[in-house]
């Protein structure tokens, strides 16, 4: 198959859409979880986590930026808005990373954040992200292949900083043991969707624009069961409130959404 | 005159705002610079793709690049075309990353040296440090804390 350039899927409004779709996938993953890994700035549990994890954090926007900006490029809308103004309904991340850092308050009132259930849900992310980019680095849209070659070298460090903190709960004492099987129940009763493509996957696939999802998807249930029995965790059942690849999405996006372009929303005209 | 290492001695004075001894061409980030009847074309690669400097970083490029060569016309693109690894700094870039505090990238996560005595007697603190492209580490020998540049 000849791989596809910038130009070539321009003129085919078909490729566009279904195109569009993934990298909206992409591209809103990262930025709503790198919007919840901000707003532990200043609450990490200890100095070097909070700068570590505000790192992360920007590193979450940073590869957000680029996917918004690979959007732009097709000629889909301006970078800052596709970040900033789409509602809730356009979004296509999984609804698992748009869930709250915990149960109870926000960043600027009562943060009662949960780190158990914020490293556990990264993790999650993080393997899933790396098996998503390896399907994504033979892709026939050439430059969606450059920058998943690119990124993965990135995100394996994003994964092994979780492992660690995971590791370091899951031996640490009972109370920390608690907490992170009770994050994972949590976890994986959201986290169905995330494994998936949306409307277009079949498309995806016959087109060459991901290979082979089904293996992938295997591969990453059987890492992720793995590691965590590995650790001595036991393992849930995976189960899938809504699916945010079609554009379902629960009131926790709309609340992070209206925060995060709070300031945007003043003047989207305005120079940064 | 008008050529592209004329352009690349000029681009040596262009530094990413948080490594400022260490210039944009001994990092490894100029994949490209061509020159053709008064047009300069600059291609520029991220170190990492979630940095944000790279925006600041491709705007002095072209600052530079323009004052120096006056009346032509300059593009300074920034892709992924021809990727970056650690390896593509240079020995200069190395000491200047040393100079600045920053441990140069090893072969791996243990394979680093404290950048103010040297000793290899160094623990890792945390995978991530003040920005997501280095590592934190103690120093055992000299009981500094210290940055070290991720392998990549």
């Amino acid at each position: 198959m000849n791989g596809w350039t910038t130009e070539e899927v321009k003129e085919s409004p078909e490729i566009l859409e279904m195109l569009a779709d993934l990298l909206f996938q992409l591209a809103d993953d990262d930025f709503v979880l790198g919007y919840r890994d901000q707003e532990w700035l200043g609450l990490a549990p200890h100095i070097e986590e909070d700068v570590a994890f505000g790192s992360i954090a920007q590193e979450q926007i940073g590869h957000a930026t680029f996917y918004y900006h690979l959007l732009e490029s097709l000629g889909v809308g301006r970078a800052d808005d596709l970040a900033s103004l789409r509602p809730g309904e356009q979004r296509r991340n999984a609804v698992l990373l748009e869930q709250p850092n915990g149960e109870n308050g926000d960043f600027l009132n009562q943060p009662h954040f949960d780190w158990a259930w914020t490293i556990v849900r990264h993790y999650l992310y993080d393997v899933w992200d790396i098996a998503r980019l390896n399907l994504l680095k033979e892709s026939r849209f050439v430059p969606l292949a450059e920058a998943a070659e690119k990124i993965l070298g990135e995100k394996r460090y994003h994964r092994a900083h979780q492992e660690l903190w995971i590791r370091t709960m899951a031996k640490h004492d009972t109370l920390s043991r608690q907490k992170l099987q009770k994050a994972l129940g949590e976890a994986f009763g959201w986290v169905g969707d995330l494994v998936s493509f949306g409307r277009f996957q079949g498309r995806l696939e016959e087109h060459g624009v991901i290979t082979s999802v089904e293996p992938a998807v295997r591969r990453y249930w059987v890492e992720v069961q793995d590691f965590l029995r590995s650790e001595g965790l036991i393992v849930p059942e995976v189960s899938s409130v809504m699916n945010g690849r079609l554009g379902e999405h629960t009131d926790a996006l709309g609340e992070a959404l209206a925060r995060l372009s709070e300031v945007y929303r003043l003047d989207p005209s305005a120079s940064w | 005159m008008l050529t592209a290492d004329a352009v690349t001695r000029e681009l040596e004075t262009v530094h990413d705002p948080e490594i400022v001894k260490v210039s944009i061409v001994d990092l490894g980030m100029v994949s490209e610079v061509r020159v053709s009847d008064g047009t300069i074309l600059i291609t520029l690669t991220p170190t990492f793709v979630g940095c944000p400097a790279q925006s600041i970083i491709q705007r002095l490029a072209e600052e530079r690049i323009q004052k120096a060569f006056p009346g032509v016309s300059v593009t300074v693109e920034m892709n992924l075309r021809d990727p970056w690894h650690t390896d593509r700094i240079t020995p200069r870039g190395r000491q200047g990353l040393i100079e600045s505090g920053i441990a140069p990238p090893g072969t791996d996560l243990n394979d680093v040296a404290c950048p103010f005595c040297g000793s290899r007697e160094a623990v890792m603190e945390n995978l991530f440090a003040s920005t997501s492209c280095r590592s934190l580490y103690y120093c055992r020998g000299c009981q500094n804390p210290f940055e070290a540049f991720k392998p990549l």
